[in-house]
């Protein structure tokens, strides 16, 4: 057990801090919101100009080639000084790391400085109308032509599809497959002829999400990413990413737990309230731990099946149960429009997005308890 | 940064998880039940040297630190080694005694009888006695684990000399191995039920293919797999003479109690009416476990406490 930081470390989040102390914007709309988005993306600007955007990438893409121990360090710094959530996440923290992992060397080079200055803003586009929990079974397909696919069904819930440049998404590429097989991994933006996108409302009335329509829009043959016909197994890399740490680090929790005690020192919290408060400040650090517990086993080449899963059982539940003691300290003015009450509803996308808590009980059991699948 | 067991820790684990299979099955715990002190399993333990686990190398022990202590005792857990396992291997850090296993220590209780009391060869008194029982158990208190009973005793007093620091220190390192124990009765009660499950067919399937089995029991290993670096963040805690070191071992014990109290409760309903009975073994270690979350603290305490640590008590 070795808890101590380097010293190349510890200066690496003096650094941070003291910049995103100094920059860190405070009072931002929803960056679900057009108007939001756009000042979003000056934030993103400030950050990619200061490498701050992307810093575990490489230094050719815009990172600094941070450690994952750093990369830990800056979330926990950008969530204690009050970074707003990242408009750019679904490229940097998911699809990035899938092409680190699958992508073509031009596809590198090309895809991810854009991705980083977010020049390129990318969505995902795996769910249909019919394909959700099931995302096997999806339907959108696309059909080999002369140097490229035309793309061809309906995406949906495509979370920021209004505002976003790109959209990464999987289709059925051999139309005698069923289920994982025959699917490919497309990247393509939104403007190809052939695609519409409509935005539509979340639960807390915001533009964050769209569907995509796509027929035969024409795309060449680089934008597979990875092989034809493994685009499940591509997806899967994402998801773990989805599920697991690189979109939900630490940081984020704990600087949510801060910000409840501090709603709680303004009130006079009653006995249970104390209790739940104990229990959410432990909470956040046990899956502080856990993550750092995590890292060590996968470095250590001892990570196990499904244990992303276990990540997101636990982050989902715990963000809902913060927001749930918020409001109820708050009392009356939980009804109000406001920070906590837009966190709790968003909260409530947790166990329902990246996979319902639902499908990772599934996994949780069949994959690290053994149980049969049927 | 590096945040797991040392190697010396995970050898030893491995090492006891391997003797223990046969040296301590359920035959053995439901012997205990009936008032056996094991002193064949107690003597074993004594040959891999877990009693003096905590104890330096020069005055004969193993030299280990809590990080061994905490995975020695989550092995002891899973194998559900009756007697004060806890309170033994704390004592002998504090007190001379035997360590070859022959030495069994129970902890006196602030008031009235004192659990393993009747198969223990000496009893703590945190005020600074140390008692080397001369008879059995006078008087039994039966308790809903057998192997826990209550007792008074008679024995010869020995004054030692505890210090504020070693008292804290003691009573740090109590619960959090308990803590540790509680983690390891979860996983064998988990492992029962997997293998129930995956075993028993009703509707012509196997149950564990149910989701209402599956959900539960993944929920539950959520609890415990969260609690075990909890476990560990205090155990160095300790080794490292922190300040939050009790801040730490509060959080293990809460989280320790919460998540294997809750696995018992699933894993008891995953196994129907087979595991209402004593005739099957999943009640030794759920007795167990219902027991140790809330000796040395129950989860409300230890939730308190690190309120209290975290300034947000209310006023009273």
């Amino acid at each position: 057990m070795d808890l101590r930081e380097t010293e190349a470390e510890q200066q690496f989040r003096a650094e941070a801090r003291d910049w995103l102390e100094e920059h860190v914007p405070h009072g931002l709309p929803s960056g679900d919101t057009k108007e939001g988005f756009a000042l979003h993306l000056e934030w993103e600007k400030a950050l990619f100009d200061a490498r701050y955007a992307v810093v575990s990438w490489p230094e050719q893409y815009g990172g600094r080639g941070a450690s994952v121990w750093e990369w830990i360090a800056f979330e926990e710094e950008y969530y204690r000084a009050g970074g707003p959530q990242r408009v750019t996440q679904n490229g940097i923290f998911l699809l990035a790391p899938t092409i680190f992992e699958f992508g073509s060397q031009e596809q590198q080079d090309t895809l991810l400085p854009r991705m980083a200055s977010a020049q390129d803003l990318w969505c995902q586009g795996w769910s249909e109308p019919g394909s959700g929990s099931d995302l096997a079974s999806l339907k959108s397909r696309a059909d080999k032509v002369d140097g490229g696919w035309k793309l061809s069904g309906q995406k949906t819930w495509t979370t920021r599809g209004a505002f976003c440049t790109h959209l990464f998404g999987l289709f059925r590429t051999d139309p005698e497959s069923e289920r994982h097989h025959g699917l490919t991994y497309f990247l393509l933006p939104l403007d190809t002829p052939g695609v519409t996108v409509r935005g539509f409302a979340r639960l807390d009335g915001d533009e964050g999400f769209a569907e995509v329509f796509l027929d035969d829009a024409f795309v060449p043959d680089s934008a597979v990413l990875g092989e034809v016909g493994k685009g499940w197994s591509v997806a899967m890399a994402t998801t773990g990413s989805e599920r697991g740490l690189t979109l939900r680090s630490p940081g984020r929790y704990t600087a949510t737990v801060d910000r409840l005690l501090e709603v709680a020192a303004d009130r006079d919290p009653d006995d249970s309230e104390v209790q739940r408060l104990a229990q959410a400040w432990m909470d956040a650090e046990a899956y502080r731990l856990f993550t750092l517990q995590q890292v060590t086993n996968e470095r250590a080449g001892r990570g196990r099946a499904g244990e992303s899963s276990l990540n997101k059982l636990f982050w989902s539940e715990l963000d809902i149960r913060l927001h749930e003691l918020a409001l109820d300290l708050l009392g009356p003015d939980a009804e109000l429009e406001g920070p906590w009450s837009k966190g709790f509803q968003f909260s409530l996308s947790g166990p329902i997005y990246a996979g319902t808590n639902e499908v990772q009980r599934n996994i949780v059991s069949e994959r690290l308890l053994g149980l049969p699948r049927k | 940064m590096y945040f797991g067991l040392p190697d010396d820790a995970v050898a030893l684990k491995e090492g006891l998880r391997d003797v223990l299979a046969t040296a301590c099955t359920p035959t053995t715990i439901r012997a205990a039940w009936d008032g056996d002190p094991c002193e064949q399993l107690w003597k074993m333990l004594g040959e891999f040297g877990v009693p003096g686990l905590l104890v330096s190398e020069e005055n004969g022990g193993l030299g280990l630190d809590e990080l061994g202590f905490v995975a020695a005792l989550e092995e002891l857990g899973y194998a559900g080694v009756p007697g004060p396992v806890v309170e033994t291997l704390i004592s002998l850090a504090i007190a001379p005694l035997p360590m070859d296993g022959s030495a069994r220590v129970a902890v006196q209780a602030l008031n009235g009888p004192t659990p393993h009391a009747a198969v223990s060869t000496h009893v703590l008194d945190l005020s600074g006695t140390l008692y080397e029982l001369t008879n059995g158990a006078d008087e039994v208190t039966e308790t809903v684990d057998r192997s826990r009973q209550l007792a008074t005793f008679e024995g010869e007093p020995l004054d030692i000399d505890l210090s504020d620091d070693d008292v804290a220190l003691f009573e740090r390192r109590g619960a959090l191995g308990t803590a540790a124990l509680l983690l390891g009765l979860a996983r064998r009660q988990l492992d029962l039920t997997v293998d129930y499950v995956r075993t028993r067919k009703q509707f012509g399937v196997q149950i564990g293919s149910f989701q209402a089995i599956k959900h539960p029991l993944a929920d539950a290993v959520v609890g415990t797999e969260f609690a075990w670096p909890v476990v560990l963040r205090a155990a160095q805690a300790i080794i490292d003479r922190d300040d939050e070191a009790d801040l730490y071992v509060s959080m293990a014990k809460a989280l320790a109690s919460d998540a294997a109290y809750r696995m018992s409760r699933v894993c008891l309903q995953a196994h129907g009416a087979m595991g209402y009975t004593v005739e099957y073994d999943l009640h030794l270690f759920a007795k167990r476990t219902w027991a140790l979350s809330k000796d040395w603290g129950t989860a409300s305490d230890h939730r308190e406490l690190v309120a209290e640590h975290l300034g947000i008590r209310s006023d009273v």
